[in-house]
């Protein structure tokens, strides 16, 4: 079966949406994502849906669904890189993924982890 | 069964014709309405012969439906085109229909003298004639209407064109004077070409300047919020600026939650945000010498 892959970087994990999610490889990613997070004790959750063209109410609740899941584990989710018309159609759907913290791409949401409070004093401890 | 009365008339129409014309073309340079300004004399005879060449072939076939009968769409064809020309030239709609019933007076002359001697028969062609030009007459402030219905429609797209611009006032800082009403059409193409510079720019903040829109209600407020959410979805803050003390009252007593956009009352304050929350300022050059320079 399809799956998405889920790439560890330090502190952080890196989920790129490579193909149209479909319901099913959602609900694997969330699975997936959970069981990682607790793994790794990772802080911090990077969802890059660059390539993703097509999303419907569904696809927009489980991407709010996994960043309260991450929350709750504990690590912050950056979701990178959407589309003008996704967009446009999360908010025609009224979903505007409050909670949920984004950026245009994936640069800009690496600096948005190491800027985010957590991270900079835990940082200034690490250096103290 | 062939009516004798529009027989006589296209018997007229078809002897007559040259004198028609010049009777007609005489009366429609000399009257009030005569707009010798926007079309030329040449171009006025022209299409009055082809007109009423028109009219007369299509009196000769003997049918009666001018409003759809075959015998008569090239007339109709031919009246769409001059009303859609004259809407376009500026004619108003008085002078528009004027074409066609100063048609009348003409042939009217036409068959007085034609058929003096009979006022019975007279009366009748008089008004086979009348109806005959007042369908016509109908016609063309219809397509008239069309006509300017469409110079309508084609301002408004090129005013949405021109009223959306995206501009960049520094790297990384968009701005959007918004101009007009926002309804849900072009609240769609402001937030397209919204997100697609953002895109472009990598801009991380937009500047929604309302100056220009003159009332906010709660439909209008609610598409300013969606442009909003669709920006930050796609990393980007928005500001709303340009908020006048009339539309800040307006938007309180209609219990509209702006949420926690932040908002400024001029385009220069909201920048000045921008700038300091991509971790930039503006000093004064005097104070900036006197600070290195001492």
């Amino acid at each position: 079966m399809e799956r998405i892959p889920i790439l560890k970087m330090g502190d952080c994990l890196l989920v790129t949406v490579q193909v149209d999610m479909h319901d099913q490889m959602a609900l694997t990613l969330q699975d997936d994502l959970t069981t990682r997070i607790s793994q790794t004790k990772a802080k911090a959750v990077l969802i890059d849906i660059s390539a993703l063209e097509i999303v419907d109410s569904f696809i927009g609740r489980m991407l709010g669904n996994i960043a309260g899941m991450a929350r709750i584990l504990d690590a912050q989710t950056v979701l990178v890189g959407m589309r003008p018309a996704v967009a446009i159609t999360l908010v025609e759907l009224g979903m505007s993924l409050p909670g949920v913290r984004t950026a245009l791409n994936v640069e800009r949401g690496m600096d948005l982890i190491r800027m985010s409070p957590a991270n900079r004093s835990r940082h200034d401890r690490e250096s103290r | 069964m062939p009516k004798p009365a529009s027989s006589k008339l296209s018997e007229v129409l078809l002897r007559y014709e040259s004198d028609i014309l010049a009777t007609w073309m005489q009366l429609q340079l000399s009257a009030v309405k005569h707009r010798g300004d926007l079309i030329k004399n040449s171009d006025l005879r022209e299409q009055s012969a082809r007109f009423l060449e028109l009219v007369r072939e299509g009196v000769q076939t003997g049918d009666p439906n001018v409003q759809s009968g075959a015998a008569w769409a090239a007339t109709r064809e031919m009246l769409e085109s001059l009303s859609r020309s004259r809407a376009k030239l500026g004619f108003t709609p008085a002078e528009t229909a004027s074409f066609v019933y100063s048609l009348k007076a003409a042939i009217f002359e036409r068959l007085r003298e034609e058929m003096g001697s009979n006022p019975q028969a007279l009366v009748t062609e008089i008004i086979t004639a009348s109806e005959l030009l007042d369908v016509l007459g109908l016609l063309t402030m219809e397509m008239y209407q069309k006509g300017r219905e469409g110079v309508i429609a084609r301002q408004q797209q090129e005013l949405m064109e021109l009223s959306t611009p995206v501009v960049m006032l520094w790297d990384g800082v968009l701005a959007l004077p918004l101009i007009g009403t926002l309804d849900s059409g072009r609240t769609q193409v402001v937030m397209e070409n919204l997100l697609q510079r953002i895109v472009e720019t990598g801009a991380s903040i937009a500047i929604l300047d309302i100056t220009g829109v003159p009332t906010v209600d709660t439909l209008v407020a609610q598409h300013l919020l969606k442009a909003v959410s669709a920006a930050r979805l796609m990393g980007a803050d928005c500001i709303i600026s340009g908020i006048r003390p009339q539309i800040a009252q307006t938007i309180v007593h209609l219990g509209v939650d702006l949420g926690n956009v932040t908002t400024k009352a001029t385009l220069a304050e909201a920048f000045r945000v921008a700038l300091n929350r991509t971790s930039r300022r503006i000093v004064d050059a005097d104070f900036q010498a006197s600070t290195t320079g001492a």
